[in-house]
């Protein structure tokens, strides 16, 4: 047991050596820390906050939509939402899809549970033409395809600043080079892409306090909704999250079982070996 | 083998019998598994060939799983994987297995490599199962290298890039190489397809390797913590019931390890980049491959030329299969050996301080004290030692070293254990 002990203490510095590699990835472009908050969705029993989530969705639906896609995502994935079925019906017959008849012509009809999220552009090159040479990245994985995702987009939405406002001093501090110049249709962000030339971002501010009215009478303040939306996307970049900490538990509780009676069989075929 | 010459068991049933005496593998399971006298002093680093084993199975079993899912081309190659995790029943799990089996397949084989490392398990006679093991590990990389491009993400796309461009560093035919590496001009949908082709096969060669690694083991017997060779039946017990109880356990928690990180963090050994689809047009801001590549990227980028850099990188496993010969203490074991157990020790931190650079961009720095100290030069630092290690450190160790008394015997060591250690 005591050499167990001690493999163990060994392996974990093997372990551990990427944990101490990619912070120090994450830290090599010097912007502000990420705003401090906790998601319902974090940790080993984290569960997706339902309403919160319905809440995110109905953001996504009036805001986002306009210009950022979720191709990964169909109408009838909101039922795992919570929605009912007859909600998500209404939901997806709002937009209209095109399709082809049966007798192959082109037409359009209204959205059904089993179509993709509608795309706001037909293509990338559509998209980024709209929005000043800047492609809106598809949000069915935003969550997943950034460094620390969740606190990452709840603080890029409440990060911007109007660059004309800054003093010298706070320029300074954000490190920005002498002859740096804010484009057109660029608008300042302290959370993008950190940098002499950085925190330009393509996207306007996409929310501000009381933008969107719930149904619910939830508070719609600015971070509220940034944490709703946030919600949202991480359940939307992973639907099985919750099935695979379930799973998780059963599985790692059978193991620890499991070792237990291996070790006390080991014990006993080894009693006589010592 | 050795032990063949044994008397064949008497089998109860009839069947077996009669199927022994045309083919004899129960015999041959009998004594290579059942009896097989095995060193009665192993510790459980000893286990982690049995664990990489159980992990090689398992990235063939939910390989072949994901494959029957999986699309091999550029449009859809992406989004399969995700079709896999989010509609495929019980996809995400197979999926977050094979990711993960990876890193911990490695992990295990890392262990079980600087395992032989300390105790010598590479000198006569294991010589050349030391080196059908360096096989194995060069066919794990590649295996892995090509499984790590076929989600398609940015990291997939652009790691797949960087590496095969380094063909071309070599002369003359370097830019044919890298061509027909591609099947094409540029890493596309017929280099997907072959990765992919290719990370189908390979794994099963190394199954095949495996069998040879484990034959040659099986002629030379295995080697123990003293390093010394059985002198009789006192000194050894059968494989059954022995260790497969004990390697049974430890596979079983080093599956808990696993097991916590497939379900609690699968993304853990990941990189966020290749949760984005791979765009040709837009390179990533730092291209990092996967953690058990990253000593060799480092020792890679630590050369300024490219060509030396890509001779360093693979000199660095290549300089494994001389080690049988670079080593010239006749003793095994490092617990013998005062001066190399230590040595061996600041090669082990040597190899992690390689990984760490290798993590980083590689125009990063580090503030000791307030000097700005630019990873590059501790990278180059590490990979001389890596080399000083091998080619100057070993050979003189045996030279100078004065080894401690050997025990008479592994029995005796295992009854006085405390003038061992
Ligand atoms: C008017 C169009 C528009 C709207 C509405 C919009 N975005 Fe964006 N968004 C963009 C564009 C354009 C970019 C690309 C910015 C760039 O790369 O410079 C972007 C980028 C992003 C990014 C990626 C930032 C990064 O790290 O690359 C996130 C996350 C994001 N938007 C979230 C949202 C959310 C959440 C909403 C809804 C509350 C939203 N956006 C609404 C246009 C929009
Ligand atoms: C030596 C054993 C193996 C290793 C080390 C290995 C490694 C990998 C790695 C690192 C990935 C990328 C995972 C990701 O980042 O998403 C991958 C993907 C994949 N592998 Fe393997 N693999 C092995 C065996 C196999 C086998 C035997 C098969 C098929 C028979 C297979 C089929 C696949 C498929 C279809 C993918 C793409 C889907 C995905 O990305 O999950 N693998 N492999």
């Amino acid at each position: 047991m005591r050499k167990l002990l001690a493999t163990g203490v060994l392996a974990l510095p093997l372990l551990a050596a990427p944990a101490a590699v990619f912070p120090a990835l994450a830290e090599a472009g010097h912007g502000p820390k990420l705003l401090d908050t906790r998601f319902s969705f974090e940790g080993p029993f984290g569960t997706i906050d339902r309403a919160a989530a319905q809440r995110g969705f109905q953001i996504y639906k009036e805001v986002c939509a306009a210009c950022h896609a979720m191709s990964l995502m169909s109408y009838r994935n909101l039922m795992d939402l919570g929605l009912s079925e007859a909600a998500v019906k209404g939901i997806a017959a709002e937009v209209q899809v095109e399709d082809v008849n049966d007798v192959g012509e082109k037409i359009e009809r209204p959205g059904k549970p089993s179509d993709r999220f509608k795309k706001p552009f037909p293509n990338d090159a559509a998209a980024a033409a709209a929005n000043g040479g800047a492609a809106p990245p598809d949000l069915s994985l935003i969550i997943k395809a950034r460094p620390n995702g969740a606190r990452y987009v709840f603080s890029l939405l409440q990060g911007y600043v109007d660059f004309d406002s800054l003093t010298d001093q706070q320029k300074a501090e954000f490190g920005l080079a002498k002859d740096y110049k804010l484009e057109e249709g660029k608008h300042f962000n302290i959370y993008f892409q950190p940098g002499e030339q950085g925190y330009k971002i393509g996207m306007a501010k996409p929310l501000s306090d009381g933008q969107v009215n719930y149904v619910d009478g939830s508070k719609n303040d600015l971070p509220s909704m940034a944490r709703d939306v946030v919600t949202f996307l991480a359940w939307a970049s992973e639907p099985h999250m919750e099935a695979r900490k379930r799973t998780g538990v059963r599985v790692v509780l059978f193991l620890l079982i499991f070792a237990g009676m291996m070790y006390a069989v080991k014990r006993k075929i080894w009693a006589d070996a010592h | 083998m050795a032990s063949m010459q044994g008397k064949p068991p008497a089998f109860n049933s009839a069947v077996v019998r009669w199927i022994d005496k045309r083919l004899p593998i129960f015999t041959f399971m009998h004594h290579e598994y059942g009896v097989f006298p095995t060193p009665r002093n192993f510790n459980y680093w000893w286990s982690f060939g049995g664990i990489a084993m159980v992990m090689l199975i398992t990235m063939i079993v939910t390989g072949i799983v994901l494959a029957m899912n999986y699309t091999p081309h550029v449009d859809y190659a992406f989004d399969s994987v995700e079709r896999i995790r989010r509609d495929v029943p019980q996809g995400w799990l197979i999926q977050y297995m094979h990711m993960n089996g990876a890193s911990f397949f490695f992990i295990a084989v890392f262990i079980h490599l600087f395992r032989g490392m300390y105790y010598g398990s590479y000198k006569n006679p294991r010589e050349l199962l030391w080196m059908l093991g360096v096989v194995i590990l060069l066919l794990m990389m590649a295996t892995a290298f090509m499984g790590y491009v076929l989600p398609w993400g940015q990291m997939s796309f652009w790691g797949a890039t960087v590496i095969t461009n380094l063909f071309s560093a070599i002369p003359v035919f370097g830019e044919d190489i890298v061509t027909f590496l591609w099947g094409g001009f540029s890493v596309d949908n017929p280099t997907l397809n072959r990765f992919f082709s290719l990370h189908y096969l390979l794994p099963f060669v190394i199954v095949g390797v495996v069998v040879l690694h484990i034959a040659a083991m099986h002629v030379a017997g295995s080697n123990n913590p003293t390093g010394i060779d059985p002198r009789g039946p006192q000194d050894t017990l059968p494989f059954s019931p022995y260790y497969v109880t004990k390697d049974g356990y430890a596979v079983v928690v080093f599956l808990i390890f696993y097991a916590i990180f497939v379900f609690f963090a699968p993304d853990f050994f990941g990189e966020p980049d290749n949760y984005t689809k791979a765009n040709p047009l837009q390179t990533p801001a730092h291209i990092v491959p996967e953690w058990y590549f990253l000593p060799f990227y480092a020792v890679l980028r630590s050369i300024p030329d490219k060509l030396g850099g890509v001779i360093a990188m693979f000199g660095a496993i290549g300089i494994l299969f001389l080690l049988p010969w670079l080593d010239t203490s006749r003793v095994r074991s490092g617990r013998f050996r005062p001066m190399f157990k230590w040595f061996f020790w600041v090669f082990v931190i040597d190899c992690l301080v390689l990984g760490w650079v290798g993590g980083n961009p590689a125009d990063a720095e580090i503030s000791i004290l307030g000097m700005h100290i630019p990873l590059l030069w501790i990278g180059r630092l590490a990979t001389f030692w890596y080399y000083f290690h091998f080619l100057i450190l070993l050979p003189l160790l045996g030279k100078i070293e004065r080894p401690l008394p050997l025990p008479a015997s592994i029995a005796d060591s295992v009854l006085k254990p405390a003038a061992a250690r």
